[in-house]
């Protein structure tokens, strides 16, 4: 064999790995998602979404606990967008780079790998406790913007460092100020990035659970919340409590509510595609 | 003009300035840049008749592009920029602590090398200058919109298609948004820094055309690698290397008959 043959059967080797390497992910979630659908469409009607939740397996809806991830999901919106967003734009156009930014830039990459567990024990002492805010979805909010700013700042300032400088440079020659600039040309510019992050981020928050049971977020709430002050719970421990229970019908109602998260979360990324791909157009 | 025989244009008093009202003076002195420490530019005295049109030339790195950017404060944006001497336009220096900087670039347009139009709509490229100094008037920002794309000789071409995306235009007509952009917030002075080397010739007949009319109205420095596009379109002509002035003169003075050896080399393209 001589040394071109080799090289094309290396390359042929490392397709063929790589190929198998790309697969192993796709194929575990195509057998997850058909083992969850097999196990749970059957058991998805409308009574399911409204209904409350019940100790008879059948009787269980998982009204409550959509209505607390939809809460979750606003406020959560609410607080993170704006603070993650402006901290974003400050490191990124503002703050000058010296030694005190490059600090903060580097923990601020450390906080995004911080496990979620330890944002819930800080919600739970800071915002529970501290402001008395109790197990509330106000409380898990907040806490969930904590877990989720990190990623918002970095998608923000990614996004924006994309935006080329000859945009800023037009601006700043026509007599804009550095407010004006961002306001009118690099948040418009960055935009499609920006959203992307921060639903990116935000469909993570909303599958997230550790931080939430930590805070005091409960399986079994009998009403959905009416303000941001009433106690929740969300999707994900709604499931986690279904499938702790040895009867089978709430092992179906469980594979029912994945079902339903997961659609929650993919029509999300699939917003942030479409963000993603409509503002990549309007700045060709 | 023709009475500026002298070669010593630097001290050449402002009397015989043939002055509209709208265009300004630009005087350096002493001007001495650095980027952290590397010194850019070493010592230059310069002065800019109103109504003039100068062209910059040297190879690349002479500080040609970075003097002109001081004339509008956009190396201010540059980390490790430093600066001293004066820039005075119309007599005031325009890097003493309390100008406004903002006002400043009002007054001063510039031109980038490649055309560099905003993500928007043809009309609001150039209203933008009118929109963030506050102005809401729609009839006075539709009449400014028409007459800065009549100078720029572009509004036969867009006039129809005004919320078209700017995008979308041909490179040389981006180029002359650009320019009307800038015409639009009435500035006294036009900077352009090499506005052609991005262009086809068809297209840099255009804006050459555009810089000689403008010329009535404004005063114009063009920084350009054109040779023939200096000897064509400037009537005074500054030759930088390694930082320093090395000669600057009528420009028919400078193409035929040069002081310095290095100016004769360069143009004559021996070096650079």
């Amino acid at each position: 064999m001589n040394s071109i043959q080799k090289n094309r059967l290396k390359d042929q080797l490392f397709k063929i790995w790589g190929i198998a390497c790309t697969l192993f992910g796709l194929v575990l979630l195509v057998i997850f998602i058909g083992d969850i659908l097999i196990d749970g469409i059957g058991r998805i009607d409308w009574g399911f979404i409204t209904d409350l939740p019940s100790r008879k397996a059948e009787k269980s809806g998982i009204f409550t606990a959509l209505m607390g991830s939809i809460w979750i999901l606003l406020l959560t919106t609410a607080i993170a967008f704006p603070v993650g967003v402006a901290a974003g734009v400050y490191l990124e156009e503002y703050s000058k780079k010296n030694r005190l930014s490059a600090i903060l830039e580097i923990n601020i990459s450390n906080l995004a790998g911080v496990p979620s567990i330890i944002y819930g024990l800080l919600g739970l002492e800071v915002f529970v406790r501290i402001m008395g805010l109790g197990a509330s979805v106000l409380a898990g909010a907040l806490t969930l913007s904590l877990l989720i700013l990190p990623i918002i700042i970095v998608a923000t300032r990614e996004a924006i460092k994309a935006v080329p400088k000859s945009i800023r440079d037009a601006s700043y020659a026509l007599g804009a100020s550095k407010w004006q600039t961002i306001w009118n040309q690099i948040l418009p510019a960055s935009g499609g990035g920006i959203l992307t992050g921060v639903i990116l981020a935000l469909s993570r928050a909303v599958g997230e659970t550790a931080p939430l049971i930590v805070v005091g977020a409960l399986a079994y709430v009998p009403f959905a919340p009416s303000n941001p002050m009433d106690e929740f719970s969300v999707l994900p421990i709604q499931i986690f409590n279904w499938i702790s229970r040895p009867q089978h019908g709430f092992i179906e109602n469980a594979a029912a509510a994945i079902i339903i998260l997961l659609l929650i979360t993919f029509v999300m990324n699939g917003i942030a595609v479409y963000f993603r791909n409509k503002w990549q157009k309007r700045l060709k | 003009m023709e009475k500026l025989k002298d070669k010593k244009l630097v001290s050449a008093s402002t009397e015989d300035d043939i002055t509209s009202k709208n265009a300004s003076r630009i005087e350096a002195k002493d001007v001495k840049v650095w980027y952290d420490d590397f010194q850019a530019i070493k010592g230059i005295d310069m002065v800019i008749k109103p109504n003039t049109v100068t062209a910059f030339i040297g190879p690349s790195g002479c500080g040609k592009s970075t003097f002109l950017r001081l004339f509008n404060r956009m190396n201010d944006y540059v980390e490790g920029f430093r600066m001293e001497g004066k820039i005075k336009i119309e007599g005031n220096n325009i890097y003493k602590k309390k100008v406004n900087v903002e006002e400043l670039r009002k007054e001063i347009g510039m031109v980038f090398q490649k055309p560099n139009p905003f993500p928007k709509s043809i009309f609001e490229n150039v209203a933008y200058g009118l929109k963030i100094q506050g102005i809401k008037d729609k009839k006075f920002i539709n009449e400014r919109v028409e007459k800065a794309l009549r100078q720029a000789d572009l509004w036969e071409e867009v006039k129809d298609n005004l919320k078209k995306s700017a995008l979308a235009l041909s490179g040389g007509q981006q180029q002359r948004l650009c320019i009307a952009r800038t015409l639009a917030v009435q500035p006294s002075i036009l900077l352009m820094d090499e506005p052609t080397s991005a262009l086809d010739p068809i297209s840099t007949a255009k804006i050459e055309e555009l810089i000689h009319n403008l010329k009535e109205d404004y005063t114009i420095i063009i920084v350009t690698h054109n040779m023939q596009q200096a000897s064509r379109i400037s009537d005074y002509t500054a030759f930088f290397y390694l930082g320093e002035l090395i000669e600057f003169d009528k420009t028919r003075k400078v193409f035929t008959n040069p002081e310095k050896k290095q100016t004769e080399n360069y143009i004559t393209g021996r070096f650079g």
